[in-house]
Formats: structure tokens, sequence, C-alpha cells
């Protein structure tokens, strides 16, 4: 449709064309008011001065433009097809990466998910990811685990303890964390943290190596011990910023009526803002686990691998790959398409898992009362 | 409290021992939670500056590439790598932003409250959540073994799209959500059509916003380590070229050069490119931070 289209419209349309005299208003055509649907109808507005039978001329000082729906109608369809792709870009990772990974995943000779295997080289492939699954899933869990508790005594601290002056540079620390690239992390996570925590980690070793998760691993300065730290540092700034903003939403009178009754600082907290929050803080640990599942330069650079072959060892202290840094660290290899298969197969696992962790933070954000 | 203490008379000062207590420890717990937090800025930031802070203040680190350096030879400097990661991520913005800026209108302007709009904003949450590692592998499956083009750095650019356009869309969302309705209805009135409002008052009103957003967005994708990995190889030279398949990057820098000796200078400059890349994106976060303390439109 063109600009000069006889269905393009005046602006002021009224909408009582029969109760009105039309020589009152300042509008020729009485076509439908259906036209140009996002202008707020004029329902109700001041007679125009009368322009005695000169009625396609305005009054002095406003211009009457025709409008087209042309241009909104090309704005309307691009920003309908930007949230199209938006759409079709998650589908197609999906879809694509399905794609890649079955033909590897037929040829498999192994169980996928309980073989601990990975010979992708040559005719016959053998792979499995449960070795890569215990140590993504044992390392962001943990650092969640670590993560979580000191994110939400940090929220507390800001909005709950710590005036507005205080508390604005603390949480520009906490923020400015997350800038951090990943590499650095993992740079500093190898050569400054591995050795600070390995006395610690030893001491455990010692006094519970027993328990096989605790027990005693190849390398100190290596292990998902370590890991699990840096990537408890990466993940606490957004569950931070996530806790903090549900915690400042508590509702005021609730908050009142605690304090009211004679609550300390505490029973406040306990009874108005960490029920008020809990959601908003599980939803923000899910957001985190999503982050430290799907964490490969930091992870690559910190972990021991193991030799080939070796014995399964499930303890924190011990090596190991996880989905991401496996792929990451045989990135050169992805020469033929069946080798590829298999490490875009595991690629495709680590997609499934945190779609499903994110999609579950979704939820359970919109399940709770407040909004972060 | 039990009534049958000894002093009957209700103490209004001060609540009883166990809930003094009580909230002690929490005081305590918060406290130490902060100090923990605060702790690992600091803690890199000095690890990465004491190291590296030497090469950076020398011209050649800035003006010089890595083009016939040995780890254990002195010298060369960033400059490849500035320029790849410079341009790898303008690339990215180009089209991340524009994307972005797209589906926050139209999750605000045309599809909001609808079942549509819900949809897509799940989407959205979903893409910010995919890690670098699955985008770069899903440009890995489509451009080079089902189009077939070899690795290159637009490819990199391609992935990094991915995880900037969340960011740039959730920043631009926020601030269009801000702009207040009365100044639409004031350009519809004035007979200004629906697109022309959002161009040219929607959108300055919440420019501020969208350029934090596309600050912060750059600072993320500028440090990605993944998709350099797998979709570009690292070149010691200086490279222009956006279609060529080697390209230096701070991040793979950083990689290449990280399993040296210690004491080898090629070591020293890992941690100086690390201490590069840290300024860079520090940068961008503070000026992103320094739009949003400017700008007119503020939450509540």
């Amino acid at each position: 449709m063109s600009v000069t289209d006889t269905n393009a419209t005046e602006r002021v349309e009224s909408e009582l064309p029969a109760a009105q005299d039309p020589s009152v208003s300042p509008v020729v055509d009485h076509s439908p008011v259906t036209l140009h649907s996002p202008v707020p109808r004029v329902t109700r507005h001041a007679p125009a001065p009368s322009t005695d039978g000169q009625v396609d001329r305005a009054p002095r000082g406003v211009k009457l433009a025709k409008i087209s729906k042309t241009g909104d109608r090309v704005f309307r369809a691009l920003a309908s097809t930007t949230g199209l792709v938006i759409v079709l870009i998650v589908l197609f990772v999906g879809i694509f990466l399905l794609a890649l990974a079955l033909p590897s995943l037929q040829a498999n000779q192994d169980d996928f998910f309980t073989s601990r295997n990975w010979t992708v080289a040559g005719n016959e492939l053998r792979f499995g990811i449960f070795g890569l699954l215990w140590t993504t899933v044992l390392s962001s869990v943990l650092a969640m685990a670590i993560a979580v508790p000191i994110a939400v005594g940090v929220a507390l601290c800001l909005t709950q303890y710590l005036h507005k002056r205080a508390s604005g540079p603390v949480s520009f620390i906490v923020d400015l964390l997350a800038a951090v690239p990943s590499i650095i992390f993992g740079l500093w996570g190898l050569s400054v943290l591995g050795p600070f925590l390995a006395p610690a980690a030893q001491w455990l070793i010692d006094k519970i190596g027993w328990i096989p998760l605790f027990g005693k691993g190849v390398d100190p300065k290596g292990s998902v011990f370590v890991a699990s730290v840096v990537l408890a540092i990466m993940i606490l700034p957004i569950v931070t910023a996530i806790s903090r903003d549900v915690f400042a939403q508590t509702p005021r009178d609730q908050l009142e009526a605690a304090l009211a009754l004679g609550a300390t600082r505490w029973e406040v907290i306990r009874t108005a803002v960490l029920p008020f929050g809990r959601s908003g803080v599980i939803s923000a640990s899910m957001l985190g686990l999503g982050r430290a599942l799907g964490e490969t330069i930091a992870v690559m650079i910190i972990l021991t691998t193991p030799a080939a072959g070796s014995r399964f060892t499930p303890s924190i202290f011990a090596g190991g790959e996880t989905f991401a840094s496996k792929i990451a660290n045989n990135a050169a290899e992805f020469d033929s398409p069946s080798k590829t298969g298999a490490y875009i197969a595991a690629g495709l696992v680590l997609f499934v898992v945190t779609f499903a962790v994110n999609a579950m933070a979704r939820v359970i954000a919109e399940r709770g009362g407040a909004k972060s | 409290m039990s009534a049958t203490t000894t002093d009957a008379q209700l103490s209004l000062r001060r609540p009883s021992g166990i809930r003094t207590v009580k909230n002690a420890l929490a005081t305590v717990y918060v406290t130490i939670a902060t100090v923990l937090a605060v702790i690992p800025l600091f803690w890199v930031l000095y690890t990465v500056i004491t190291k590296g802070v030497r090469l950076i203040l020398t011209s050649t680190w800035w003006l010089q590439s890595q083009r016939g350096i040995t780890p254990r030879r002195e010298g060369g400097g960033a400059y490849h790598a500035i320029v790849g990661t410079v341009e790898m991520a303008l690339i990215c913005a180009a089209i991340a932003v524009p994307l972005g800026i797209m589906g926050a209108i139209f999750l605000i302007e045309y599809a909001k409250g609808t079942k549509v709009a819900r949809g897509v904003s799940f989407m959205v949450d979903i893409l910010s959540g995919v890690p670098s590692i699955v985008a770069a592998l899903f440009i890995y499956a489509l451009f080079i073994t089902i189009l077939g083009l070899g690795r290159s750095a637009v490819a990199v650019s391609l992935s990094l799209v991915l995880l900037m356009l969340p960011v740039v869309l959730r920043s631009t969302e926020e601030m269009l959500k801000l702009v207040p309705q009365e100044l639409r209805e004031a350009s519809y009135a004035l007979g200004v059509s629906k697109w022309k409002t959002i161009v040219r008052v929607v959108i300055p009103t919440a420019f501020s916003g969208i350029m934090t957003g596309v600050m912060l967005g750059l600072a993320r994708v500028m440090g990605e380590t993944a998709p350099l990995l797998i979709l570009v190889s690292y070149a010691v030279g200086i490279n222009f070229s956006p279609t060529s398949d080697t390209m230096g990057a701070l991040p793979t820098m950083i990689n290449t050069g990280r399993d040296q000796a210690t004491q080898l200078p090629g070591y020293e400059r890992v941690w100086a490119a690390a201490l590069t890349l840290i300024i860079i994106v520090m940068l961008l976060n503070l000026l992103a931070r320094a739009i949003a303390h400017a700008s007119k439109l503020k939450e509540k």
C-alpha cells in the first residue's frame, strides 16, 4: 500500500459522527475508525472552530498529515520476525545438534549414558558420557552449595543490614565480579587459588578420606574441588543480584508488622524476608546452576584430565572432564563427521540439561510472588 | 518467654538471651558472607595486575604482534589479539544489537501481555542460559558441517550473537517498560504513527538503557573463549580480515600461552594479556554503569 492510498485517513477522528454536526468536526473523511488502530481514538473532543464550508482546510497551526499504514506494517513485520528468529534460534540449536549427533550415536558401540569410554578415532565408535555427567553435575552442585548460602547472606546484608550508602559500593563490587572473563578465573584458579586451597583439601582427605566423595584424588591443584570453588565465585554475582532484588521487594508492612511484634532483625528476616524471597532464591540458584553446568574454559584450565582408561574416582579431589571442557579440549580434533558427532552428542546433552535447569528456574520464578 | 520467669514484669527493652544470640549469629554470618564475597574480585585483580602490569606499560605491547616471538623471547605485543577481539565483538554487535532492540520492541510495543510474548520471552531466558560452548557447537554444525564453510572469525561472531542478543534484549526491554505511556500517547495524539513514535520518541527516551545493554553485551562476548577455540585458529600475526580462518584474540592468546614454564618471558605475556582483557572489559562495564547512572529514566 502506498502513501497516497485512499485508505489513508486523517488523524483527528471523531467517533460521534451521527450525534454531531459534521461541520464542527475538522474531519472530512468519515471513513470507519478501524483504520490505523494503534492511535488512541478520540472519543470526545471539543468541537473545532467552525470553518464554514472550508472543511478541507485545517485550522491554523494544525497540520493534518496523511498517515500511511505501510511504515507501521513493515515495522511490525520486522519486530515480529525478530521474535520468530529468537524462537527459531533456540529450536535450531536443538535440531542441528541432534541431527549431527544422531549418526554417531547410532554407530556407537557402547551405551551412551553408562559408558566411560571415549574412543572416537577410527572406525569403531565407543563413547559414553557417564564420567562427563558425573564431573559436570558434581562440580556444579558443589559450586551451588558453596555459592548460594554466601549469596543469600550477602543479599540479606545488602537489603536488611547495610545503609543504602554502604550497600551501593558492596553491590557494585559483587556485580563487577561477573565482569571478570572466565578464562582469567581459570588462570587465577589454577595458579593462585589451587595452591592456596591445597592444604585444606589435604586436611579433608586425611580426616574424612574414607568417604568415597572425599577420597584421595590425582592432583590437589587440578581437582573438582578447586574448579567448584572457582565456579562458586563465578555464579555468586548472579545469585546475589537476583536474591537482593527479591529481598528488596519484601512488603514494607510485613517487615514493620514483624518489628512491631518485637522481632529481632534475624526474626524479621526469618518470618518475613526469607519466606517472601524463597522462590526467588531457588530460581536464582537454578540460574547459577545452569551457568556452572555450561562453564567451559575456567573448568578446562583447572581440571586435570585423567589418563584414558583410568579407574573411576567419584571424589571431589579427583580430576576429570565436564561436557564443556571435554568439547573445548578436543576442539582441534573435529575432522571427521563421526568424531565431531560424538562431541556434538555431548554438547546436545549439555544443552538439554541447561535448557531444563533454566526452564525450571523460570517456572519457579513465575510461580513465586516476587519478580526479579 | 514463659510467664513463670522470676521478674513478672514484661521487659520491653531486650529480647531474651537465646534470641539475642541468634540475632548476633545472623549478623556475624551475613558479615562474613559479605566479606567473603568481596575478596575474590580484589584477589583476582591483585594477581593479574602484579603479574601483568610491567608489560602493558610498554608501548610495544599496544603496537606489536607476536609474530616471530617464541615463548623464550622477550618482546612483542598484543596488538593482533586486541584487533581480533574488538573486530569480532563489533561484527557480533552489528548483528545482535538490531536484533535485540527489535526483539524488545516486539515484546513491549507489539505483543505485550500476549501468549506469543510469553513464549518469546521464555526463549530469551533459555537463550541467555545457553552455554557458550553449545552456541559454538551450533554455529559449527550450521556453518562448517552443513553449509560447508570453513572456520572463520565471522563464525565466531555469529556464535557470540547468541550470547549477546539476550543481554541487549533484556536491557532494552527493561528500559522500554520504563518509558512513560504518556509520551507515547502524546505522540499518537499529535498524529504520529506507531512506528515513528517508537523510532523517534520511545527509542531516544530509552537510549541510555540500550547503550548500557550494548556495553554489557560487548563486555560479555569479549571475554568468551569457547567459541574461539572451536571456530577459529589463533594467529600470532596481525590480521584484519574477518573471513580468514585465523585471527588473534586476547582469550586465545592467554589460552595458547598458559602452559609455558612460569619463568619464561612468554608466561608473563599471558598475564599481561589477561590484564589487557580485564581492563577492556572493566572499562566497558564502568561505562555501562556511568551511562545507566546518568540516565533520566530510573526504576521506581
